[in-house]
C-alpha cells in the first residue's frame, strides 16, 4: 500500500516567550495508505492541531510532514491549498456547513473548486448524500436538519470527491450512541470498500473501537500507538468536550 | 467560473436582500442623479439648438464691437454701422436672400386706455425675409414709406393683443412714446424662445423713422443677413467681413471691430452654459458616488467578518486565495451594478417625467447610460477590494474557530 503521511520529530509552539505552549512536541507518526487511525487524549492534547497539520491547514514550527512523500512545510499557501483540494476531505469539529444553503449545494462546495461542470456536480452531490442516507433532503438547509443530519451532509461534502484521506475531528461528538454507530458504520464502509484512509479524532472508546489502529495523546506528545481493535479495550477516561 | 462566482454573489446579495438594498441606496442616488442630470441637459441643449435652427439656420448677424466670446471688449468705441454699409452689403455680397439692419430701443405702446411697455425694432421688409417671420394680417411697409421715414408700424402679436385685445388694429392710430403711428399690419405669433423671452413682444417700424424720430442719429445698431439656400454661411461670413474691413479702413494687423456671428455660434455660447451647469450637477452626483462606494465597502467587511467561518471553510476544503478574493469582489461588483441598473431605471423615469413638465425634448443617451453603468461597476471593483482582500488573507484555521 505504501506510506501516505509521515511527521517527523514535529513539533507546533503557540504563542512566544512566557506564554508559548509546545502545543505537539516532536511527534512522530506514519500512516499507510487505507488505514482507520483514531486519534484519543485529553481535550487540549494537541489532537486539533495535529488534524490540522496532517490536514495541510497549518505548518509545523520545526519538524517535517511529507504527505505522499512531498515536504508539506516548502509549499506555499495556495499549493497546500491544491493539495487539499484534490487529495483530503475534511469533517470539522462543528460541522462548519453553510447556513441558509441547501444541503446538496452544500455538499456541491468542494466540487465547484474542482471546476466540475453544474451537470455532473449535481449529480456526484446526490450520490454523496444517497451513500449518508440522505436522499430526499437535498433541498434542506442546515437549519431545517437534526445535528445528527447535520453531521451527516458533512460527511457527505468530505467524501464527495472521493479524497485519498478523510479527516474527521469528532465526527460523532454531538451525537446519540445510535445515531453516533451509524456515521461510524458508514466511515468504516467507505474505508473498507473504497480503501480510504481515515484519521479521526474521538473521545469515545467506542467509537475508537471502529478504528483498526489507535494513537493517544498526552501534552502534545504521543503516548501509545497501538495496533488492532483489542488495543483499545481500555482507552482513557471521556473527557468532555471542548 | 466566473459564472459560478456570479450565481454565488448573487445568492449571497438575495440572502440580505434588504441589506444589500439598503447599502447600494449611495450608489442609486448617485446614479439616477447623473443619468437625470445629463439627459435632461442634452434635452435642454437639443432644445436651444432646434430653437435657434428655427431662427433660420442660414442667418448671419453683423454687429459692432467683437465677439462675445472675446468678451465683447471695444464695442461702446467703435464706429456705428450706417445705411451706406447696408447697401455696400446688399450690392456686393453674392448669394444673400435678404439684408435687414436693425436698431432697437424700449418704448411705451399706448392705445386708448391700454398702455404697454415693449421694445420698437426699426428695420426693412427684409426683417421679414430674413427672420422667416410670416405676416398674420395685413402689409409689411412700403418702399416709399420707408424711404420716407413714415409713421406706420406692423405690431407683434402680443403687443397686439395687449393694445387690442378682441378689436380690429389695422388702420388704428397708437402712440409709440410721443409720436402717433398708423397700424398696418400685424405679424404672426412665435412663441417663447428657448431662453424664456417673449419674441412676439415688439412693434415693427421703418428704420429710418426711428433713426429720425426716436433716436436722432443715423446709426444702424446691427445687420441680419441670410443666405440664399445652397450658399455655405461660412463664404457669406468672409465676403462680408473683407468687405466691411475695407469700409471701416481697418489694416492688415489690426483686429476687427466689428462681428460676423453664424448662428452656430450662438447656439454654441447657449449651450455652452447648459453644458457647464451640467458638468457642475455630474460632479455633484459623481460625489454621491463616491459615498455610495464607502458604503458598499463597509458592508462588504461587515459580510467578510460575518462569514468568517464560511471563508475559512472554503479555503479549508481547497479554494484558492484568489478565489476567494474573486467571490467577495465579483459580490461587490454585482451589489454595485444592481444599484447602477436601478439608478439608471430611476434616473431615466425621472427625467423623462421632469422633460414632459419642462416641456423639453427626452432624449436617450446610451452613452451615458453605459458609463454610468461602467462607472457603478467600477465604484464596485474600487471599494470592493479591499474587504475581498480582508477576506482572502484570512487564515483557514483562525476563520474556522472564528465564533
Ligand atoms: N491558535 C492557538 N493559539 C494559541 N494556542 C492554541 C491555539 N490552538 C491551540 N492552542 C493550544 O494548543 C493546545 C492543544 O490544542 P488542541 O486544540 O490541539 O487540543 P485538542 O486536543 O484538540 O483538544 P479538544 O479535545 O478539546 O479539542 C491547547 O493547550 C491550546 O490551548
Ligand atoms: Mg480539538
Amino acid at each position: 500500500m505504501g506510506t501516505l503521511i509521515q511527521l517527523e520529530q514535529v513539533t507546533k509552539v503557540y504563542g512566544r516567550g512566557h506564554a508559548a505552549v509546545n502545543a505537539l512536541d516532536r511527534i512522530d507518526l506514519t500512516i499507510e495508505r487505507g488505514e482507520f487511525v483514531a486519534v484519543m487524549g485529553h481535550s487540549g492534547s494537541g489532537k486539533s492541531t495535529c488534524m490540522n497539520i496532517l490536514g495541510c491547514l497549518d505548518t509545523p514550527s520545526s519538524g517535517t510532514y511529507r504527505f505522499g512523500g512531498v515536504d508539506v512545510g516548502a509549499l506555499s499557501r495556495d499549493q497546500r491549498a491544491l493539495l487539499r483540494r484534490h487529495y483530503l476531505g475534511f469533517v470539522f469539529q462543528g460541522f462548519n456547513l453553510l447556513n441558509r444553503t441547501s444541503a446538496i449545494e452544500n455538499v456541491e462546495l468542494p466540487l465547484i473548486y474542482r471546476g466540475i461542470p453544474i451537470r455532473r456536480r449535481r449529480e456526484q452531490a446526490a450520490a454523496a448524500l444517497a451513500a449518508v442516507g440522505l436522499s430526499g433532503w437535498e433541498q434542506h438547509t442546515p437549519g431545517e436538519l437534526s445535528g445528527g443530519q447535520q453531521q451527516r451532509v458533512a460527511i457527505a461534502r468530505a467524501i464527495v470527491t472521493d479524497p485519498d484521506v478523510l479527516l474527521a475531528d469528532e465526527p460523532t461528538g454531538n451525537l446519540d450512541t445510535a445515531r453516533s454507530r451509524e456515521i461510524m458504520s458508514l466511515i468504516t464502509r467507505f474505508n473498507q470498500e473504497r480503501g480510504l484512509t481515515v484519521i479521526m479524532v474521538t473521545h469515545e472508546a467506542d467509537m475508537a473501537a471502529y478504528a483498526r489502529r489507535r494513537v493517544d495523546f498526552l501534552d502534545g506528545r504521543i503516548v501509545t500507538a497501538a495496533e488492532g481493535p483489542g488495543a483499545m479495550a481500555k482507552g482513557p477516561q471521556k473527557a468532555p468536550t471542548t | 467560473m466566473i459564472w459560478e462566482t456570479y450565481l454565488l454573489a448573487q445568492r449571497a446579495i438575495r440572502r440580505n436582500a434588504l441589506r444589500s438594498t439598503l447599502t447600494v441606496l449611495g450608489i442609486v442616488i448617485g446614479v439616477a442623479a447623473v443619468i437625470t442630470m445629463v439627459t435632461l441637459g442634452s434635452g435642454a441643449t437639443a432644445q436651444v439648438t432646434s430653437d435657434i435652427a428655427k431662427l433660420g439656420s442660414n442667418m448671419l448677424q453683423v454687429r459692432v464691437g467683437q465677439g462675445f466670446h472675446r468678451g465683447g471688449g471695444a464695442r461702446g468705441a467703435a464706429t456705428p454701422f450706417r445705411m451706406a454699409d447696408v447697401q455696400a452689403i446688399e450690392q456686393q455680397i453674392h448669394g444673400l436672400q435678404g439684408v435687414a439692419p436693425v436698431s432697437s430701443s424700449g418704448m411705451q405702446a399706448i392705445y386708448g386706455n391700454a398702455n404697454w411697455s415693449t421694445t420698437i425694432t426699426g428695420s426693412n421688409a427684409d426683417f421679414l425675409v430674413v427672420r422667416d417671420w410670416p405676416m398674420a394680417r395685413g402689409r409689411i411697409f412700403t418702399e416709399s414709406e420707408m424711404r420716407a421715414g413714415q409713421a406706420v408700424c406692423v405690431l407683434g402679436a402680443t403687443v397686439q393683443r395687449r393694445l387690442f385685445g378682441d378689436e380690429d388694429p389695422l388702420g388704428a392710430t397708437i402712440r409709440l412714446g410721443k409720436i402717433a403711428f398708423r397700424v398696418i399690419g400685424v405679424l404672426g405669433a412665435k412663441g417663447q424662445s428657448s431662453f424664456g423671452t417673449d419674441q412676439d413682444d415688439f412693434v415693427l417700424i421703418p428704420l429710418r423713422t426711428l433713426q429720425r424720430r426716436v433716436a436722432g442719429n443715423t446709426n444702424v445698431g446691427s445687420i441680419m443677413v441670410s443666405a440664399m439656400d445652397g450658399v455655405p454661411t461660412e463664404a457669406v461670413q468672409t465676403d462680408i467681413e473683407r468687405l466691411l474691413r475695407e469700409r471701416r479702413n481697418i489694416a492688415a494687423a489690426q483686429e476687427d471691430d466689428f462681428h460676423v456671428r453664424d448662428m452656430k455660434e450662438i447656439i454654441d455660447t447657449l449651450t455652452g452654459t447648459t453644458r457647464v451647469l451640467t458638468a457642475l450637477l455630474g460632479a455633484v452626483a459623481a460625489v454621491s458616488l463616491l459615498v455610495g462606494g464607502i458604503g458598499i465597502m463597509n458592508i462588504m467587511l461587515v459580510s467578510v467578518t460575518e462569514r468568517t467561518r464560511e471563508i475559512g471553510t472554503r479555503l479549508a476544503i481547497g479554494a484558492l486565495e484568489r478565489q476567494v478574493l474573486l467571490q467577495f469582489l465579483v459580490e461587490a461588483v454585482v451589489l454595485a451594478c444592481f444599484g447602477g441598473v436601478i439608478g439608471i431605471a430611476l434616473g431615466l423615469g425621472a427625467a423623462a417625467l421632469a422633460a414632459h413638465l419642462l416641456a423639453i425634448p427626452f432624449i436617450f443617451n446610451p452613452g451615458i447610460v453605459s458609463a454610468a453603468f461602467l462607472f457603478s461597476a467600477l465604484v464596485g471593483v474600487v471599494f470592493g477590494y479591499f474587504p475581498a482582500r480582508q477576506a482572502a488573507r484570512l487564515d483557514p484555521i483562525e476563520a474556522l474557530r472564528y465564533e
